[in-house]
């Protein structure tokens, strides 16, 4: 039992970071640009989260630092793709070697501090319920915040008019100009909010992980983050279930080792890629028509004037 | 309501729109060069011009997409400055676009709420949408998504989503170029209606003949200038092409003494299953071809047409050989280079990306058909003198018109693009030319230069396959018709027995009385 709750404990924390950067790729992504440089984002995150909680003492400060270095990271991005119609793929892999490097460069300083983690919560009597008491009321405030936004994504993109002209955006940007709606303005909302989800859940990690801020300790997320948005065919609750189904997998790689499993780790470890390969392979045999990506997703748009 | 004539009085003493001076100014290009024109409650408009002439240019400019750089436009008498289309729309403006301002992924009332203002809630709209739809019998069911419809589907979302912002002025850009002919009579039927509501439809066609029975008044742009604004009932088609093109157009004739000899290209009972979701099954295709005929195939694309080019040409392979005959020996199996070998030829659709790789230049293009049988490659190297000489001759026979000797083929203009394809194909005398569309988006005068030079091939003994959506071009050069519905081939009819009404039932899928079939399999 004890096992069984540490486990879905675990799971859970190692599927918010993915779960909160592949919700902003969604929202990128759904308007029409496709950003690579989710990991490149989320380091820059995960450095300024743990620079801005060592400097204040406060991990909400921490995050806010994050969001905003996340954000800041995506307007270069923005600058560059939609403001000078660059290839967003060259841009994308660029903004992840750029992150890496200023990570590095930023929380230089840092290695080696440490800062006290996010708190979780306590509720008397209902945390206390064995099993489920820890993972429905024991969590820290990002795994409920987490839930709340990708609920609330959902909600934005099927129920308000402005979800429709961002998904309009991301269908066809000509007749989008065409009807009068701002694309490229739409679009660099969209890179933002993804940029400001990126950073957050680089952020997340020394702030609620582990309590110590190690270069490269995003360690692939984003990659995984920019399968899982694949893997959930651009709907936000298949990207629930992919998120926690990759954060099990990583979690269950771990303890495999323990247990003594024969299957290398490095198999388990690229589960999530193979699974995205896969499911990308169902869902064209089973199309019967229209796209299941935006489809004018990574495409360049210069509106004439 | 009285008819109101261009010069004539008119109810009320200012018109609904009136532009004055309207230029548009692209670096030293004038797309727009002070045009003039006022619009009146009531009144069907036609805009006439060949490609380039300015009419979208002067649309957009009323319709506040772009902004125009000298000269005014009064709305009601007041003068406006539109920043967007939104804006127009509020004043009453609706627009329908020639490619369609569709999001194939999103469900027609979602299409329809993204041209609105989003004032009122989405099922308070989705009803309107239902009673718009049923008012003006433009049926529509607004929870399918939007690439599952057909071409004058989509259309009708379009027109449904314009009418329902309750517009006094509605722009319609080719609305008729992808129609079946019954489609566009039910669309004349529906602008009738509107323009006795009182509203002002401006109306840009290509199709002289349906503007003559349609529109009031008719404006003529030349190389974006205003060349007259007249009376279409009042001239003949060929006065209005006279100062649409600035001169006489050359008519096309067909040479005498055409003979009619073994047959070139054989299609027997070819089928294929689609490539792509979105793709036609071809079902039992079957005709022949004599050296001397052109066969013009008409009907609304998507049917097929695409899929029996690709068959034709090769790039889809059949599995049984005998499906495909070219000069008497089974091609269904050969790649298009042993095509090409056999004596064909090809010009597909599309010109850019599909007929020539558009950062390459005419040479290079000229050399990725000709290198099969044309000489232009010798032991494995490229012969840059016969590849240039190839760019020369079509050149001259075709009058491309081009800034340099070699350009790139991106920088033609379409018109003279498709001069190239044509010629560079036509140069090389195939026994079999298969093409696709060949004066689509091409103004009349290159038009009239590739249908003679379909006609001259044809009479120098080749068999030539035309498929085109333009009934009046397929009457004019084709010796029999056939229609594709469906990924099926009707029966040929002779080309003088093909009436505009039996072509459009057939494009529309009903089928002939089997006397009219038997008339048609005799002639």
């Amino acid at each position: 039992m004890e096992l069984v709750e540490a486990i879905i404990l675990a799971v859970l924390a190692a599927s918010t970071p993915l779960l909160i950067a592949a919700t902003g790729e969604l929202v990128t992504e759904r308007s029409g640009v496709l950003n690579l440089g989710v990991e490149g984002m989320m380091i820059v995150g995960a450095a300024c989260g743990f620079a801005g909680a060592w400097l204040t003492g406060s991990v909400f400060i921490g995050a806010l630092f994050g969001m905003v270095a996340g954000t800041l990271m995506s307007l270069v991005f923005a600058l560059m793709a939609l403001g000078l119609a660059v290839n967003q793929v060259a841009t994308g892999l660029a903004l992840t070697i750029l992150g890496v490097g200023l990570s590095g460069l930023i929380g230089a300083g840092f290695v080696g501090e440490r800062i006290t983690p996010a708190m979780h919560l306590y509720i008397p009597v209902l945390t206390d319920i064995p099993l489920i008491g820890r993972v429905l009321f024991g969590e820290d405030g990002f795994v409920y915040f987490s839930i709340a936004l990708i609920v609330g994504v959902w909600w934005f993109l099927y129920r308000t008019r402005a979800g429709l002209i961002l998904r309009a955006c991301g269908d066809n940007h000509v007749s989008a100009h065409a009807l009068g709606y701002p694309v490229l303005r739409i679009r660099t909302f969209a890179v933002m909010f993804g940029g400001a989800c990126a950073g957050l859940a680089g952020a997340y990690l020394p702030l609620a992980y582990t309590p110590f801020f190690v270069p490269g300790m995003t360690a692939g997320r984003g990659w995984i983050a920019l399968a899982l948005v694949v893997f959930s065919s651009w709907r936000p609750g298949r990207l629930v279930a992919g998120a926690y189904l990759f954060g099990a997998v990583t979690i269950l790689q771990l303890h495999a080792q323990g247990w003594g499993v024969g299957i290398p780790s490095q198999f388990m470890s690229a589960l999530p890629y193979l699974a995205t390969i896969i499911v990308l392979i169902l869902l064209s045999r089973a199309r019967t028509g229209g796209s299941t990506a935006p489809a004018a997703l990574g495409t360049v748009f210069v509106p004439d004037r | 309501m009285l008819d109101p004539t261009p010069n004539g009085q008119h109810s009320g003493d200012s018109p609904l729109l009136r532009t004055s001076g309207l230029t548009k100014r692209y670096g030293d290009f004038l797309a727009n060069d002070s045009i003039d024109i006022d619009i009146w409650p009531s009144e069907i408009h036609a805009l006439l011009g060949e490609n380039g002439a300015g009419k979208s240019t002067l649309v957009k400019a009323i319709y506040g997409l772009i902004q125009p750089s000298a000269g005014e436009i009064r709305w009601q008498g007041q003068r406006i400055v539109l920043s967007g289309p939104s804006e127009a729309r509020c004043l009453g403006i609706g627009m329908v676009f020639q490619h369609f301002s569709l999001f194939d992924n999103l469900t027609v009332a979602e299409n329809v709420a993204l041209g609105l203002d989003g004032k009122e809630s989405f099922k308070d709209m989705s009803a309107r949408l239902e009673q718009v739809s049923k008012t003006y019998g433009l049926p529509l069911d607004p929870r399918r998504e939007v690439w599952q419809l057909s071409v004058g589907e989509r259309q009708r979302i379009e027109i449904v989503r314009a009418l329902m912002q309750d517009p006094k002025f509605l722009i319609l850009d080719e609305p008729t170029a992808v129609l079946t002919p019954q489609e566009a009579d039910q669309l004349f039927i529906v602008l009738e209606r509107l323009k006795a509501e009182g509203r002002a439809i401006l109306y840009i066609s290509h199709k002289l003949e349906e503007v003559k029975r349609l529109c009031d008044t008719a404006t003529i742009l030349r190389g974006g200038r205003k060349v007259e604004t007249c009376n279409p009932r009042r001239e003949t088609a060929a006065s209005l092409a006279r100062m649409m093109v600035g001169g006489e157009i050359k008519e096309v004739k067909a040479a005498s003494g055409r003979k009619t000899t073994v047959p070139r290209l054989v299609v027997d009972d070819l089928s294929l299953p689609p490539a792509d979701a979105h793709g036609v099954r071809l079902e039992h295709i079957s005709f022949e071809l004599k050296g001397g005929e052109i066969l013009g195939i008409a009907g609304v694309a998507g049917n097929g047409q695409d899929e029996l080019f690709a068959a034709l040409s090769g790039e889809r392979l059949s599995k049984d050989p005998g499906t495909v005959v070219i000069e008497g020996i089974a091609a269904g199996h050969l790649s298009i280079t042993q095509r090409r070998r056999l004596g064909a030829a090809f010009v597909p659709e599309e010109r850019l990306g599909h007929g020539t790789a558009p950062r390459m230049k005419l040479s290079e293009n000229a050399l990725l058909t000709g290198h099969a049988a044309s000489g232009m490659v010798r032991r494995g190297f490229i012969d840059t003198a016969a590849t240039l000489k190839a760019v020369d001759r079509a050149t001259e026979t075709f009058d491309v018109r081009k800034a340099k000797r070699d350009p790139e083929a991106a920088s033609l203009s379409g018109g003279n693009l498709q001069k190239f394809i044509v010629g560079r194909e036509i140069l090389r005398s195939p026994a079999v030319l298969v093409v696709s569309q060949p004066t689509w988006g091409v103004d009349a005068g290159a038009a009239a230069v590739i249908r003679q030079a379909l006609l001259d091939l044809a009479a120098a003994g080749a068999a030539v396959l035309v498929t085109s959506q333009d009934l009046d071009e397929l009457a004019e050069i084709a010796d029999r018709i056939a229609v594709m519905f469906h990924g099926k081939l009707s029966a040929p009819l002779a080309a003088s027995d093909a009436s505009r009404e039996k072509l459009g039932l057939l494009m529309g899928g009903s089928s002939l009385e089997p006397e009219e079939i038997a008339h048609a399999a005799g002639a």
